[in-house]
């Protein structure tokens, strides 16, 4: 008996800290970083498949490569292209711009919530395991700035192909309001959703 | 593949990305269609079939029909397309903007097969500021015959930097 009820209340005060910190995350995004040092800050970025890593990589390459440093690279799991695209992205950076050293820019593997035309019902038990699996990899990488939870800034730009809808992960975060900054490539996206930014398309 | 008439080799490429499209290729491949690539003045086909199980018909086009060679994947594409005097591509954006910004000529072809066809919406929006021809696999020989390439607005290329501006001000890096 003593037992359940300690657990049950070590259950209860770790669900309150969590929908603090989540309602805290929350509430700190959108809102610009108050440090202006020229500190670099570590990147993680996420690479949708085929298309979607063409206009990351276009805007990869305007951003100022030592200011988004060490960085690391995600892309699903039954992905084999964008990976590689990232590796060849990274192979033609100048020497004195890109990184030395093992750790500064790795690569690496995570698993899709859904696959294209993958049943909403077998989803359910996929997406709770990419979730578990993503967060570890997020507890291990802790990156300052994500780009495609206050540790970090998170940038989403919705893919050019998505001109009159969001996707469901752009829909995502615009509505939770987690994204610090979340683009979009068409003015008629951005008359639906005011709070997304429109600056033109990257391709 | 035929090299001796090349100053009068105008190729088609074909490509699926990544996908696999049988009702393209299977199109692409049909008499008819071949025929109207023919009369418009194309000698050669090149088809990039991707994960796709139909397979084409190589020919050497010796009694006057078009060359027709095909391949499934290919690390980059940007030759082919460079070499092509039309691309007949899937609606994936990355197709479709890797050849626009080679600035050639394009017919998008949507596959209807897909569940969540948003793909459709960015073919429409580049077709109706006349960027490119759209399709689909049964009106693609209709389209290759009505085919006026006269009516093509080039595509402006998109820029990332006002993008990477926002992200730098919102860092609190310098903007430059």
């Amino acid at each position: 008996m003593v037992d359940f009820v300690s657990v049950s209340l070590v259950f209860v005060i770790a669900s309150t800290l969590l929908v603090v910190r989540i309602l805290y995350v929350i509430s700190q995004s959108s809102k610009p970083a108050r440090n202006a040092s020229q500190k670099s800050l570590s990147t993680l970025v996420v690479l949708g498949s085929g298309g979607h890593t063409a206009e990351m990589i276009n805007l990869l390459t305007v951003l100022q490569k030592e200011r988004f440093a060490p960085r690391f690279y995600i892309a699903a799991a039954t992905d084999n292209m964008s990976l590689q695209k990232a590796r060849v992205f990274e192979d033609t950076l100048d020497d004195k711009i890109s990184l030395k050293g093992a750790n500064s820019i790795q690569f690496m593997q995570i698993y899709r919530s859904r696959e294209v035309g993958q049943s909403y019902i077998t989803s359910v038990g996929t997406t709770l395991y990419a979730l578990a699996h993503a967060l570890w990899l997020m507890v291990k990488i802790r990156p300052q700035v994500v780009l495609g939870i206050r540790w970090s800034h998170i940038f989403y730009v919705e893919s050019i192909a998505r001109v009159k809808r969001l996707s469901l992960s752009g829909l995502l975060l615009y509505k939770l309001r987690m994204a610090d900054q979340l683009f979009v490539q068409w003015p008629s996206l951005q008359k639906q959703y005011p709070r997304a930014h429109y600056v033109g398309r990257l391709m | 593949m035929d090299d001796k008439h090349d100053e009068y080799k105008r190729t088609v490429f074909v490509t699926v990305g990544t996908t696999s499209f049988d009702s393209l290729v299977k199109t692409v491949d049909s008499k008819q269609v071949k025929e109207a690539l023919s009369a418009k003045g194309y000698t050669h086909l090149v088809i990039q079939m991707g994960r796709g199980s139909y397979i084409p018909k190589k020919s050497s086009g010796e009694d006057g029909s078009l060359v027709v060679d095909y391949f499934t994947f290919s690390s980059s594409i940007a030759d082919y397309l460079r070499s092509a005097s039309l691309v007949i591509s899937h609606a994936g954006s990355g197709s479709i903007f890797e050849t626009l910004r080679l600035a050639k000529p394009l017919i998008v072809v949507v596959n209807e097969d897909l569940m969540d066809n948003h793909q459709s919406e960015l073919a429409e929006e580049l077709a109706e500021r006349k960027h490119l021809f759209c399709a689909r696999p049964q009106t693609l020989c209709e389209v290759t015959k009505s085919l006026n390439l006269d009516t093509i607005v080039p595509y402006e290329p998109g820029d990332a930097n006002p993008v990477a501006k926002l992200i730098n001000k919102h860092l609190g890096f310098p903007v430059d």
